[in-house]
């Protein structure tokens, strides 16, 4: 699989690449917004197959990672990208959100320094799947809780609740909160009963209709 | 309601005769202080100048206050009449202080000057309805009961000619009647170049003001750096403290402990996590990423976000705006809305930022009991200040019932 790599600090952008290429990926690596660019939108042999942004690079310094994302996810809607951030911000999970696909991750740059977590996420989003940080998931919880929308939920259902709108899966969320998988299946059942959220089979288009519910 | 087109005019007359009698009584303080003034060379009327400068103040503070009411804008009042600092100054001392003031010289200047630029103008509608009107009523009864007579320089001679001066009488009515309003406007415009603050009094209070705010700033700035130092220390620097010994520990039980030291390096990853955590929340109260990368409106769009109460943005900018600007307004509308949060009971919440004619404007409005103190919490009053460094205001009207409004203005040109 061939993954863009977006990063401008050299240590940092030299750690993710030979942690993906130990991986087996094929690694393009670049330090700024316009090369981020072009490596997304080119095609053919040369097309990406998933994207490692950082949200600040050069010229700017602003979103520029994040931008870059947006547009390549516009183009080609599921596009996988992990955007690793030195903060999390929920004006732009929204915005990674809004396009209603999953592929999608989000996480603060400090989980990177966890590199079962990192290869994980990228995995997931490679997949479909969605990677919210737990700290943008605790601030919908948080909103979602005072505005009495998951009010029915009991606590243990909303410890279910927030790692699975993080992304993670049934296993993850057992191993987590230490119980079984089974557990896990029935409070999920009881939380889309009770939120009204209508269930899928598939994993990633849960998720994604649990973020869909809290971000309203 | 609006009145009825003849009560505005007939209201608009009477002003206008009002106006002319003011403007004789300003004529005539003026005349009594210049008197006054001609007679000190002779030594004599010192005991008078005191007097008569603070009738003829009274008199264009009464002026000022109209123009005011009028208008519906404040005008501003030049300083006081020096009064001397000592007890028992004697008449001429006073004097003396009361000649050097700028504010009874420019004074002086509009008793003179409003008769003629105020007064004159004004005066003229109600003669002229006053005239006509002798033309209309009383012109056919001279011509039946008088045989020679004459109007407006007209002579009467025929009833053709009553006729005549008859219409002549309307047509000077309508003209007064007409005229009326547009006399008031230009003699509001008039006294407000007059009665305005002469500009070294404006300049002065400029400088005291902007002294004022640059202490405040400077103030402000030293408080902040002073928690940004705490907060590091506390924070972050004591957490990397701890890093450092317990790597130190780790180390030394690598041989020994090996599964000891593996805990030790598990606590050095969590800390180390939690000095990211310090970090980035001393950074996000300092000056928020997103509103560096972003600009104010997505920056308030953040805050929506993460509001509990449900928060609707209406964003009105185009462009960045100076980042000291940005911040402050950021913070402004952070601090209103955990207001509304905590003490209104509000369920929502509207925002809306535009910027017209160089104006910075931002509105936070919510729906909750209203009621909030009218001095203000320290966090809004410590917004108010920080405004005020860059001539912005802060306003928070909230009656009882609410709903509350909090409004921050902000002069800046568009970017």
């Amino acid at each position: 699989m061939r993954v863009v790599v977006a990063e401008d600090l050299f240590l940092l952008r030299d750690g993710l690449v030979r942690t993906l290429q130990d991986e087996g990926y094929e690694v393009v690596a670049v330090d700024n917004g316009p090369a981020l660019s072009r490596a997304l939108l080119a095609g053919g042999a040369e097309e990406a197959d998933a994207a490692v942004v950082d949200v600040r690079l050069p010229p700017t310094f602003t979103d520029e990672g994040l931008q870059a994302a947006l547009e390549a996810r516009r183009r080609r809607p599921g596009f996988p990208v992990l955007v690793l951030s030195q903060y999390v911000d929920s004006l732009y999970a929204g915005e990674l959100l809004a396009g209603g696909e999953g592929g999608v991750g989000y996480l603060l740059k400090d989980r990177v320094t966890n590199t079962e977590q990192f290869l994980g996420g990228l995995r997931t989003v490679a997949a479909g799947g969605t990677v919210m940080d737990p700290q943008v998931i605790a601030r919908m919880l948080a909103r979602n809780e005072a505005r009495g929308t998951i009010g029915g939920l009991t606590p243990r259902e909303r410890d279910v609740l927030g790692l699975m709108a993080e992304g993670r899966s049934n296993a993850a969320v057992a191993a987590t909160l230490h119980i079984s998988e089974s557990a896990v299946a029935k409070h999920t059942a009881n939380i889309f009963d009770k939120l009204g959220i209508a269930p899928s089979a598939e994993d990633n288009r849960r998720v994604l209709a649990v973020l869909a519910y809290l971000r309203r | 309601m609006p009145a009825s087109r003849p009560a505005r005019v007939a209201a608009s007359l009477i002003e206008c005769a009002v106006t002319g009698l003011h403007a004789t009584a300003a004529g005539y303080a003026g005349m009594v202080v210049t008197l006054t003034l001609l007679l000190l060379p002779l030594g004599v009327g010192f005991p008078l100048l005191t007097p008569a400068a603070r009738f003829l103040r009274a008199r264009s503070d009464a002026a000022r206050s109209r123009a005011a009411r009028r208008s519906g804008i404040p005008l501003a009042a030049p300083d006081p009449l020096p009064v001397p600092a000592e007890e028992g100054a004697g008449a001429r001392d006073r004097a003396r202080l009361i000649l050097t003031d700028r504010g009874f010289w420019r004074d002086l200047e509009w008793a003179w000057l409003e008769p003629w630029a105020g007064g004159l103008p004004a005066s003229l509608p109600p003669a002229l309805v006053g005239y006509g009107a002798t033309g209309v009523l009383l012109q056919p009864i001279f011509w039946w009961f008088l045989d020679k007579d004459s109007y407006a320089y007209f002579p009467v001679h025929s009833t053709a000619m009553m006729g005549v001066t008859v219409a002549l009488g309307l047509a000077l009515t309508a003209a007064g009647a007409f005229t009326a309003s547009p006399a008031l406007s230009l003699h509001d415009r008039w006294s407000r170049v007059l009665l305005a603050v002469p500009r070294n009094t404006r300049l002065e209070r400029r400088v005291v003001r902007l002294s004022d705010t640059r202490a405040q700033a400077l103030d402000a700035q030293a408080a902040e750096l002073r928690r940004i130092e705490r907060d590091l220390h506390d924070g972050a620097q004591a957490r990397l403290v701890a890093l450092g010994m317990t790597l130190d520990r780790a180390t030394r039980l690598l041989d020994s402990d090996p599964d000891r030291a593996r805990e030790l390096l598990a606590d050095v990853g969590r800390t180390s996590q939690q000095a990211l955590v310090d970090l980035r929340d001393l950074v996000h109260g300092i000056h928020p990423p997103v509103l560096a990368d972003r600009g104010l409106g997505d920056a308030v769009r953040s805050l929506a976000l993460d509001s509990f109460l449900d928060v609707h943005v209406e964003v009105g900018l185009r462009g960045r705006l100076p980042s000291p600007v940005e911040a402050a307004a950021y913070f402004g509308v952070s601090e209103a809305l955990a207001n509304a949060a905590k003490h209104s009971g509000a369920r929502e919440v509207r925002i809306t930022l535009d910027h017209e004619a160089d104006v910075l404007r931002v509105a936070v409005t919510d729906d909750g009991r209203g009621g909030a103190d009218p001095a203000l919490g320290t966090g809004l009053a410590g917004v108010g200040r920080r405004l005020e460094v860059f001539d912005g205001t802060l306003t928070v009207t909230s009656p009882p019932g609410g709903p509350t409004n909090v409004v921050l203005e902000v002069p800046c040109a568009s970017s």
